[in-house]
């Protein structure tokens, strides 16, 4: 596990060992979706808001 | 054997794949549709190696893109571009069901607010408004009377993008117990299905629909059997009305999301849809 902080609210969060590119991580406390951008070193971003033709 | 999954973001789902193929001894190459430069006249032979590429992104345009261009340079994808280009398109989806006469329910398309007021009358109220492209219940809108219609199709017109300037229409069907079915079909098999409960007429999972087991009936896996012929098969969920006239297919969905399905109906949906890629990348009969 390692420390990073929301990017939205700054709540530490303890990132899981095995993260993947584009891993979407909601965010405890805010509830943001945070996207994994970079591994090395960890980056995360505010995920895209959906667009229209997203889906299923 | 090279597995490749294209992406858009790694949700729940491709995470749950991912972890099927590790178990199967596959590492699946990770491509991030957002980083894609391609060049269509020019071949990509590093595109060429793969023995298979699951198409996950969340973008339709982008995967039917992608899926058309790997179609021309002979790549094996799952879905297919025909299955995605048909079930991405509620017209489609509904002309492929006719040919293959599979029930579903009454529908009209109409190109301007008149023509749909008129479609409406034929109809009957209340009816739904769906765009012809979209997903997770966005912009669905059950018109309960000529009132609502008039305003909802000027206000399409006005405020709306050329695409939702085609209107499709759709006869309305009273949910019995607040509940649609939505079947898992991998290959041409019913894996298994759920039931979608919801107090709200809309009953997608994405808006908050309940899901829990419902089983495979005769009448539901044939059904199933017939409408996944008609889009080409793969990987799909259908989506079934219950109405006193039988099941109507409603949808179909050629990028499943199934991380609410798993734990009612007690099925590895990831393991058999990496099963089903791997005895296609294999170049089997899946």
């Amino acid at each position: 596990m390692s420390n990073h902080e929301c990017v939205e609210c700054g709540a530490v969060l303890s990132l899981p060992q095995e993260l993947l590119p584009n891993e979407i991580l909601p965010c405890p406390e805010c509830g943001a979706e945070l996207e994994v951008v970079a591994l090395e070193p960890i980056r995360l971003a505010l995920a895209p808001e959906v667009e229209e033709d997203w889906g299923e | 054997m090279r597995i490749a999954m294209i992406h858009s973001r790694v949700r729940m789902e491709e995470k749950l794949l991912l972890g099927a193929f590790k178990e199967r001894g596959v590492q699946v190459e990770l491509i991030d549709d957002g980083t894609l430069v391609l060049d269509p006249l020019q071949p990509d032979p590093g595109w060429l190696d793969y023995d298979l590429v699951m198409q996950r992104s969340l973008s339709t345009w982008r995967a039917l893109h992608t899926l058309r261009l790997l179609r021309a340079w002979g790549v094996a994808t799952l879905n297919a571009y025909r299955t995605v280009s048909l079930c991405s398109n509620k017209l489609y989806t509904t002309l492929a069901l006719a040919e293959a006469g599979v029930p579903q329910p009454a529908a009209r398309l109409a190109f301007s607010a008149s023509a749909g007021l008129r479609a409406l009358q034929e109809l009957g109220y209340p009816a739904v408004l769906k765009p012809v492209v979209g997903s997770w219940g966005r912009l669905l809108a059950r018109l309960n009377d000529r009132h609502a219609a008039e305003a909802l199709l000027e206000h399409r017109h006005t405020l709306g993008a050329y695409p939702h300037h085609i209107h499709y229409l759709q006869a309305y069907h009273e949910k019995p117990a607040g509940r649609d079915i939505r079947a898992f079909v991998v290959g041409e098999r019913t894996l298994c299905a759920i039931y979608r409960t919801s107090t709200h007429w809309i009953t997608n999972t994405a808006c908050g629909g309940r899901a829990s087991n419902c089983p495979v009936t005769p009448e539901l896996e044939a059904l199933c059997h017939r409408s996944a012929l008609a889009v080409g098969g793969g990987l799909l969920a259908i989506d079934l009305l219950e109405t006193e006239e039988g099941l109507l297919v409603n949808e179909i969905n050629h990028s499943m999301e199934f991380r609410n399905s798993i734990e009612p109906t007690g099925v590895d949906i990831p393991g058999a849809v990496a099963d089903y890629a791997l005895a296609l990348a294999h170049g089997g009969a899946a």
